[in-house]
């Protein structure tokens, strides 16, 4: 087991410290509640590693010079709650399109519009899958601990260089206020778990940054290295140009689709709890949570198992693309199944899609509330 | 002997989707003179522009190169520039992209001083859409969106970038290419905001119902709206009205350019220098 070290600390602030970590060395956002202390934290400690760090005028300020760094070769974040998504959401798209890869830390309030700035919400998470217009397909991670809000930004960091886009960490206003011990990697384990994203190594004139393999990303060298290329949110040719060439816009499309949907193995990340004495036996309970409220599952669980009720927990950490092979896996086999998120069947729907089953039980709050270990156990004893 | 742009063009994109006769081109061709001039190295570029005609400034120069959304290449070009501070960065954008959609970027682009060449193509209308108002469509002119005259007030690009804190605020037109490739040269040459407001013309979407439909008229109009900086200083208030002063506005070498600025951040948190605190700035408020 790799040897992990102790640090107190919040959500926000881990997130924060993982980016430098992560080899972060550029950030831009705006304020906005609850996810400014990202900015507050970062912004003094890029500096010290010859990082910058920047308050913009606005949230599609933020995420533009955030890519704009990213373009130019450089691990970038930005960090925000849902509003500041909905601003920078065509900016987010403009990534997508031209494949730079951004880190966006998105700490979740209630919504929709200003809605409850300071209280819990994980109404984000339709919004995370497809922020702008048009396809591509989103990758988000959904840090459910303390030590998630470290690792998962360390992971979202490689895996925005692997698949060229942006790789969204949800947090939510709970875990990012969070303020607690956790353990993480040591600053060697991660330096090491760095992947940077690929670079043409071949003479400038035989570059074509877009010319990639059909489920592939884009190879995009540093700016300033003697590899000219565009960057365009039209659609565009092996060099970045502008085209409007239909086998070459379909292809491009399709790639940005298949680039994530035939890797979904790369990205894949679950937490099973309790779940492996799980038979598929009359009176066995499925709770599928993510985030936050899976801290309250859990602790539900632990008093149904002490009532005599077997539960236990399905908690995706990589909530888009969704893990349909074990959400099948386990709504296949387990007839009691109840959904809880802080939102009102976000999450629910998909599971129903994946798992073409409509007799889920779902438990949802939308007050700015956390949801209560008691809440669940109650309504596991009503439903089942 | 002629000079040779073929180095600095993306030939195979040529022709240009610009209309014939259109400023656009003759602004490109200024732009590159003055890279040239200053015998600038190509992969130390960066060219940001927005959306419009003007956007697709990006595409034919040979440099790094970006298409940003629209109204945003001061973003952009704030994140390129401050994560590679010894690089040239420059921004094109049109009179709707730069002062409409987005005027916010082009205020707080100016009012930090960062070190970037802001070029607008000032053709008073959108052109590549079709004859909508643009924040300096006259007033009174037609327009597909006011066809019964435009009401909305215009915008005067260089009052805006002087008081928003650019340090080098210009205006030029493309009927003098040679001042164009100065003023370039100057503005490259310059370390902080360099706010150009590069007049042109569109004569298919500015000009069609408003008298100019030829490229010829479009830009007489122009002429006659333009006069240097000394002889519009001169006039007095009452004449001033409907001209638009050319030439350098302001050149301020003192005020101090954004990066440079981060830069002391950097030191403070290296243990290089002592916190910044009011006593570094002259201007306080």
């Amino acid at each position: 087991m790799a040897e992990l070290r102790e640090i107190i600390s919040t959500g926000n602030e881990l997130a924060a410290i993982a980016s430098v970590d992560a080899g972060c060395r550029f950030f831009a956002g705006y304020p906005i509640t609850p996810s400014s202390e990202v900015m507050h934290v970062i912004s003094d400690l890029l500096p010290s590693v010859g990082g910058a760090s920047i308050q913009m005028e606005d949230e599609i300020a933020g995420v533009a010079a955030a890519i704009g760094a990213g373009m130019s070769g450089v691990r970038t974040l930005t960090a925000t709650s849902g509003p500041g998504i909905s601003l920078k959401a065509e900016n987010l798209g403009l990534a997508q399109m031209c494949e730079v890869p951004l880190v966006v830390v998105n700490v979740m309030r209630g919504g929709p519009s200003t809605g409850l700035p300071t209280r819990v919400s994980q109404g984000d998470i339709r919004q995370a899958k497809n922020p702008s217009h048009g396809d591509y397909r989103s990758i988000t991670l959904c840090a459910g601990s303390l030590a998630e809000c470290y690792t998962e930004t360390v992971r979202a960091f490689n895996l925005a260089d692997r698949f060229m886009q942006p790789v969204f960490v949800l947090l939510d206003e709970t875990i990012g206020h969070m303020h607690g011990k956790a353990m993480i990697p040591t600053i060697e384990d991660v330096k090491a778990s760095i992947v940077p994203r690929k670079k043409f190594e071949g003479a400038p004139e035989d570059y074509r940054p877009y010319e990639v393999e059909l489920d592939q990303p884009a190879v995009l060298n540093p700016m300033f290295e003697g590899y000219r290329y565009h960057f365009t949110g039209l659609h565009h040719d092996a060099m970045g140009f502008p085209t409007e060439e239909i086998e070459t816009c379909r292809k491009l499309i399709q790639r940005l689709e298949d680039k994530v949907m035939l890797h979904t193995d790369e990205l894949e990340s679950n937490e099973e709890y309790m779940l492996d004495d799980m038979t598929g036996e009359e009176g066995e309970v499925l709770i599928i949570a993510y985030g936050s409220v899976a801290l309250s599952a859990k602790e539900s669980i632990r008093h149904l198992r002490k009532a005599g009720i077997k539960a236990g927990l399905f908690r995706p950490i990589t909530i888009w693309p969704s893990p349909e092979k074990s959400i099948r896996h386990y709504t296949d086999m387990i007839k009691n199944v109840l959904c809880v998120e802080l939102n009102i069947r976000q999450y629910t729907e998909e599971i129903e899609r994946v798992s073409g089953r409509l007799d889920l039980e779902g438990l949802y709050k939308v007050n700015g509330r956390p949801i209560s270990p008691y809440e669940i156990v109650n309504k596991v004893k009503e439903v089942f | 002997m002629a000079f040779n742009y073929d180095k600095y063009l993306r030939l195979e994109k040529m022709p240009t989707l610009w209309c014939w006769g259109c400023g656009d081109g003759v602004i490109l061709k200024a732009f590159v003179r003055a890279v040239d001039k200053l015998g600038l190295n190509k992969d130390d570029i960066c060219v940001v522009s927005g959306i419009g005609c003007s956007g697709r400034f990006s595409s034919y120069v040979d440099f790094n190169t970006v298409h940003t959304t629209h109204g945003r290449t001061v973003a952009f070009a704030t994140g390129i520039k401050l994560a590679n501070p010894d690089k040239h960065v420059i921004c094109v954008g049109g009179d709707g992209d730069t002062l409409a959609i987005g005027g916010n970027h082009t205020i707080h682009g100016a009012r930090r001083n960062i070190d970037i060449t802001f070029i607008i193509i000032n053709n008073f209308i959108y052109g590549l859409t079709n004859s909508q108002t643009s924040p300096t469509t006259p007033q009174g002119m037609w327009t597909v969106s006011q066809k019964a005259g435009n009401i909305d007030p215009t915008f005067n690009a260089t009052n805006l970038g002087i008081a928003a804190g650019a340090s080098f605020v210009a205006r030029e037109s493309m009927l003098d290419p040679k001042k164009l490739e100065k003023v370039f040269v100057k503005a490259l040459e310059h370390k902080g905001f360099a706010f150009l407001d590069i007049l042109s013309n569109c004569h298919i979407n500015l000009g069609r119902k408003n008298k100019m439909q030829s490229a010829m008229a479009n830009l007489e109009w122009i002429d006659s709206i333009t006069i240097s900086k000394k002889k519009y200083d001169a006039l007095p208030e009452e004449e001033r009205l409907n001209l638009l002063p050319t030439g350098i506005l302001k050149d301020d070498k003192v005020v101090r350019e954004y990066c440079d600025m981060y830069q002391e951040i950097k030191d403070v948190h290296q243990g290089k220098r002592s916190k910044i605190t009011q006593d570094d700035f002259e201007k306080k408020i």
